[in-house]
Parts: structure tokens; C-alpha cells; sequence
């Protein structure tokens, strides 16, 4: 399967890591982020999202940022699956997972990897709220996290 | 000419998703297409005043305003994105 996938359609995690370590035997550790519609922002209720993406740049973002990722850190594979579309509050947004032969180095890159995707993939969240629909925000609290890897940084 | 594209708030404010516009004239790039949308429209104007922030990407990689430009170029103008 590819290594990132924008799609509509739900996913299944453990599938996702099934799909990624199935016959190897050198992966010791596997590190996954899973990002979830929340049913409130801002202070305000959220019914309904809706993510629109730039499609082609979109993949090619992520390909760069997993490229990155591969270029800092000794992992050995990586999957980025990221929906679009509608989605409803608890429903699974975005899955990174990251496996590597020891867990320091794939909970990082898993980290690095959500923090680019958050700064530098072409996704943008329209919130159904009971005012009306808004588009989200950018926060200046990802340029900031995003940031911290800068020049081979980590988070202190 | 070159491609210009918009997304979410940005293409709701202008109320344009697509559309193809005539490569400025001299040295092209991202800044002189801008100024051309704005003198155009006061709908660019105010979407693209200072105090708004947007990112602009060129054949789908991050771009700025001193990108050069050549026809056929794809130039995607949008807010700061929201993933994750």
C-alpha cells in the first residue's frame, strides 16, 4: 500500500500497522499518532467538519515530509493516511505511523511528522458550529511546534 | 498565461475556485500577478490586503512573492493551512 494516502473513506489502524510491518522482522518498535474530530472548538460546539485539500500538492507535501522524516531519523517505514471530506466529532481524522528497530527514533519522527503535516500539507477544516459554518484557524501554537525541529532541533 | 487556483476561505471570499489570467508582462512572478488581481478587483484587493495572511504555492511547492513565473505555470493561492 502507499505510503500516503489522502482519502473520504474511513481507516482501520491496525490494519494500517498490519499492512506496514507484515513480514519484517526487523522492527522493533512502532509509534502511531491518531487525530480525532473533537466535538467543541473555540468555544463553540462543532457538529459537522468538512476538510478540503489541494489535491496533487497535497501528496507530494507529505511525500516531502516523510522524506524528511527518513532523512533525520534511522525508522524504517512510515504511513500517513489523511481524510477529506465530511466527517462527524469522533470520527479519525489523520493517522502517522512510524516503525523503526527502537522506540526513540519513531516516536520522534511520529512527532516531527504531525507537526510538518500541521504547517505545511495543503488541508483546511470548515467547522459546522450552531452559528453557521467557519473555516479554522491557523494557530500560531503549530508554527511554534513545527519550529522546534528546525536545524535538527527536537522538542526540549 | 498561467493557471491560478484558490482554496477554502480564499476561494469563498473571491468567489472563484479556477481561472486563467495573462502572465504580467517584464520579469513575471507571483508578486506581479498579485498586483495585477488587485488593481483588477476590489474583491482581490480585500482579500489580499496586508493585514491577511495566505501562503501561495507554485506548480504545487511552496512559493513566495518573488517567484519567477513561466506559461502554464500553476500558481494556488490560500490561508495557512489546518490539517492534522
Amino acid at each position: 500500500m502507499a505510503r500516503v494516502r489522502v482519502q473520504e473513506a474511513p481507516f482501520d489502524a491496525g490494519r494500517e500497522i498490519a499492512a506496514m510491518t507484515n513480514g519484517r522482522r526487523d522492527v522493533g518498535a512502532v509509534a502511531t499518532f491518531v487525530g480525532l474530530v473533537r466535538d467543541s472548538n473555540d468555544g463553540a460546539a462543532v457538529r459537522r467538519m468538512t476538510l478540503e485539500h489541494y489535491a496533487g500538492m497535497t501528496e507530494r507535501a507529505l511525500e516531502a515530509i516523510c522524506d524528511e522524516a527518513h532523512s533525520r531519523w534511522d525508522i524504517l517505514d512510515v504511513r500517513v493516511v489523511h481524510r477529506v471530506g465530511p466527517l462527524e466529532p469522533g470520527e479519525a481524522i489523520v493517522l502517522v505511523a512510524v516503525a523503526g528497530a527502537h522506540r526513540g527514533e519513531a516516536f520522534a519522527a511520529c512527532e516531527f511528522i504531525m507537526d510538518y503535516l500541521k504547517t505545511r500539507a495543503p488541508f483546511w477544516k470548515k467547522e459546522s458550529t450552531p452559528a453557521g459554518e467557519r473555516w479554522v484557524e491557523a494557530r500560531e501554537s503549530d508554527d511554534e511546534a513545527a519550529a522546534r525541529w528546525a536545524e535538527g532541533g527536537g522538542p526540549a | 498565461m498561467v493557471t491560478v487556483l484558490y482554496f477554502a476561505g480564499l476561494r469563498e471570499r473571491l468567489g472563484c475556485g479556477r481561472e486563467q489570467i495573462p502572465l504580467p508582462a517584464g520579469t513575471p512572478t507571483v508578486g506581479a500577478v498579485l498586483d495585477w488581481l488587485r488593481t483588477r478587483d476590489g474583491r482581490w484587493a480585500e482579500a489580499f490586503a496586508p493585514e491577511r495572511a495566505w501562503r501561495v504555492a507554485v506548480n504545487q511547492h511552496m512559493a513566495d512573492l518573488a517567484t519567477p513565473l513561466k506559461p502554464g505555470d500553476e500558481v494556488a493561492f490560500f490561508p495557512p493551512v489546518t490539517g492534522g
